[in-house]
């Protein structure tokens, strides 16, 4: 019954969100002497309404979908990786480095799991840090993994100015072609322009990954044992340390390989600053879809279709319109699902009388 | 001594928007409330101060007084995003990290935006005077006493910190905020309203965050986009790090300033280090203190749960 309830107001309160954000929107753009419909319109028109427009979205909702997924796993275990920015940034460097050293007759059969190996080790290993230390030594993960963002960023930038930056840029070479994703516009001529990626599918199949690995093995089960309660899981022998480690770790993998869409899918190469806060919006779509790996997709694209709306709708209104609608969706969930559940409950209760 | 007392100053100087805001999470987190607004505080206290204070001074005010026109505004402007804070967590009974987040999001937005209408650019405002030191004889001549007792915002951040230190152990407030933090059921049972309790912390928090965030905008003498740069989030670990206490959280919020003075004073002297190094100083001084002999931290019980 509960069950029940929590389901409907997982998927009734966010698409109430959306609507009540749009609105308080639509004031907004009033206050800012625009015609809100005419800016919807446009928003419409420029996101789901033309296929370059949807290859737009949905390429920006590739990245936060991964480190989406990212954050949802690391809430199933009961923790919180604020680090998934400084995981981000170096899983992109380390792909960058492994394809540009990569021999030139490598196949892309080999080139492309090398390469996102790497990024997904480089994000494992940078979460694993805040892992051993929230494990062993019982430091809170949220200090742990924002100071490491800092120090992430100045080593990255360090090994990218002494060792691979071209001259006069802070980016790498570019990667081989054989690391590269197609663009769905070599399959798909309708999306042409746009920079939607093979990325796109590895997100859908992580996605389907994290559900199987949750719900269906063993190991999920006992990381969301963990997330639940440490104490009962201690007392059901499982090894709450290690389990903490090990989501941790899945988790900084997981926004490591979100840097495949820009440097493998985009623009083959590694520029410092290419996260543009997409870590930490990953967890803003985390929580809009209540870290549940299939709400992640949906809530990316939500996210994804606002970014663009920024720059569509710059032309009309200051560009931080479309930010304050995705801070909005956001807080409107906050204030809405719990009452929703409680609404849900109570009806559940009374036909339960009759 | 040459090089200590900069060293002593930097520290102050750098420290104090932490504290303002560290303490602010404090009371908040104290009552049971997750507050990981404090970035978007800090945020709103920056724009408020500096709009308050740059319509003074247009009005004709002198610096100081549109300068604390403008802490007055960021006072206010703190609290009202505590308002929304409370709102949605502690009346709306919602989730307490997501309302963080969406906060955060919505200052970085409103700030930007507000920033584009008002001063037409996107990156920073027209310059305001800022708030001088007091020229208080004995004490404005000497580096170290001149930010310590001159410097008004560094000076009450000191006093507030030791009567946040007070509320909490000699107050009837203070005790009540213990416990809806850490058995809100225990306060309902002697009939206090906890709801009650949370609001006045939240708001409470805020108002200090805010100041925070009019310390940067009045030493930086302007707005720019984006000006609190994560120092709610260090403020935040600086809490954590204190173990939830005044004292330990101001303690944490020093050490960082000193490791971030530290840092700009070696970048100046140039030791050969390459910069990345020296940048990530504070970072990794803050990290190995953690993971050393500082121990396991305590947060309230009831921390973060809505439904108690």
């Amino acid at each position: 019954m509960n069950r029940r309830a929590a389901w409907v107001a997982a998927i009734v309160a966010p698409a109430l969100a959306v609507l009540a954000a749009l609105a308080t929107g639509a004031l907004l753009a009033a206050a800012l002497g625009r015609n809100p419909f005419e800016i919807y319109a446009l928003l419409g028109r420029e996101t789901f309404g033309s296929w370059y427009g949807l290859g737009q979205v949905l390429f920006k909702a590739t990245t936060l979908a991964a480190t989406g997924l990212a954050a949802a796993m690391a809430f199933r275990a009961g923790l919180f990786n604020v680090g998934a920015e400084g995981q981000l940034y170096l899983g992109g460097l380390a792909a960058a480095v492994a394809a540009l050293t990569l021999p030139p007759a490598c196949p892309a059969v080999l080139a492309i799991p090398v390469t996102l190996v790497a990024a997904a080790a480089a994000g494992a290993a940078w979460a694993g840090v805040a892992g051993v230390l929230r494990a062993r030594l019982g430091v809170h993960e949220v200090i742990a993994t924002i100071l490491l963002n800092f120090i992430a960023m100045a080593l990255g930038s360090w090994i990218l100015v002494t060792h691979f930056a071209q001259f006069e840029t802070l980016h790498t070479a570019e990667i081989p072609a054989a690391a590269r994703w197609a663009r769905l516009e070599s399959v798909w001529p309708a999306f042409r322009g746009a920079p939607l990626n093979g990325a796109a599918w590895l997100v859908l199949v992580l996605s389907g990954a994290c559900v199987v690995l949750l719900w269906h093995t063993r190991w999920g089960f006992e990381v969301r044992a963990v997330g639940a309660s440490e104490k009962a899981a201690r007392a059901a022998g499982i090894p709450v340390r290690r389990r903490l480690f090990e989501a941790m770790a899945v988790s900084g993998a997981l926004a490591g390989l979100a840097a495949s869409n820009f440097v493998q899918g985009y623009k083959y190469y590694f520029e410092d600053g290419f996260t543009a806060e997409a870590g930490f919006r990953g967890l803003a779509v985390a929580l809009l879809a209540r870290s549940h790996p299939l709400g992640i997709v949906p809530a990316a694209i939500l996210f994804g279709a606002l970014d663009r709306g920024g720059f569509v709708l710059s032309q009309k209104v200051p560009k931080e319109f479309a930010d304050i609608l995705q801070a909005l969706v956001l807080l409107f969930v906050v204030v809405l699902q719990p009452g929703l559940r409680r609404f849900m409950e109570r009806r559940q209760s009374l036909e339960g009388r009759e | 001594m040459d090089l200590i007392a900069p060293l002593i100053v930097a520290t102050l100087r750098i420290s104090a928007p932490y504290l303002w805001a560290s303490l602010g999470g404090w009371y908040s987190e104290r009552s049971g409330i997750v507050n990981l607004a404090l970035e978007g505080m800090l945020l709103h206290g920056a724009l408020a101060c500096v709009l308050a204070a740059h319509a003074c001074e247009q009005a004709g005010a002198s610096g100081a007084v549109a300068a604390w026109a403008g802490i007055a505004a960021a006072i206010l402007a703190g609290a009202l995003t505590g308002a929304l804070h409370a709102a949605a967590c502690v009346a709306a009974k919602g989730d307490q990290i997501t309302s963080g987040i969406a906060i955060n999001l919505l200052a970085a937005g409103v700030t930007k935006l507000v920033l584009t209408l008002v001063f037409g650019s996107a990156s920073n405002s027209a310059r305001i005077a800022g708030l001088e030191p007091w020229a208080i004889p004995g004490l404005a001549h000497w580096g170290v006493t001149r930010v310590l007792f001159c410097t008004p915002l560094v000076l009450f951040a000191a006093v507030a910190v030791a009567g946040s230190e007070f509320v909490a152990r000699r107050t009837r407030f203070g005790l009540r905020l213990h416990a809806a933090g850490e058995m809100p059921r225990a306060v309902q049972a002697a009939g206090v309203s906890v709801a009650g309790l949370r609001w006045r912390a939240v708001l409470l928090g805020g108002a200090l965050a805010g100041v925070g965030g009019a310390w940067l905008a009045l030493d930086q003498h302007q707005f720019t986009a984006g000006i609190s740069n994560g120092r709610g989030f260090i403020a935040l670990a600086a809490l954590i790090f204190g173990k939830w206490t005044p004292r330990g959280a101001a303690a944490a919020c020093l050490l960082f300033g000193a490791a971030e003075a530290m840092q700009i004073q070696l970048q100046a002297h140039g030791t050969g280090i390459p910069t990345q190094f020296v940048q990530m100083l504070p970072y990794v001084v803050t990290l190995v203190a953690l993971a050393g002999a500082i121990g396991r931290a305590h947060p309230p019980a009831a921390l973060g749960r809505a439904d108690e």
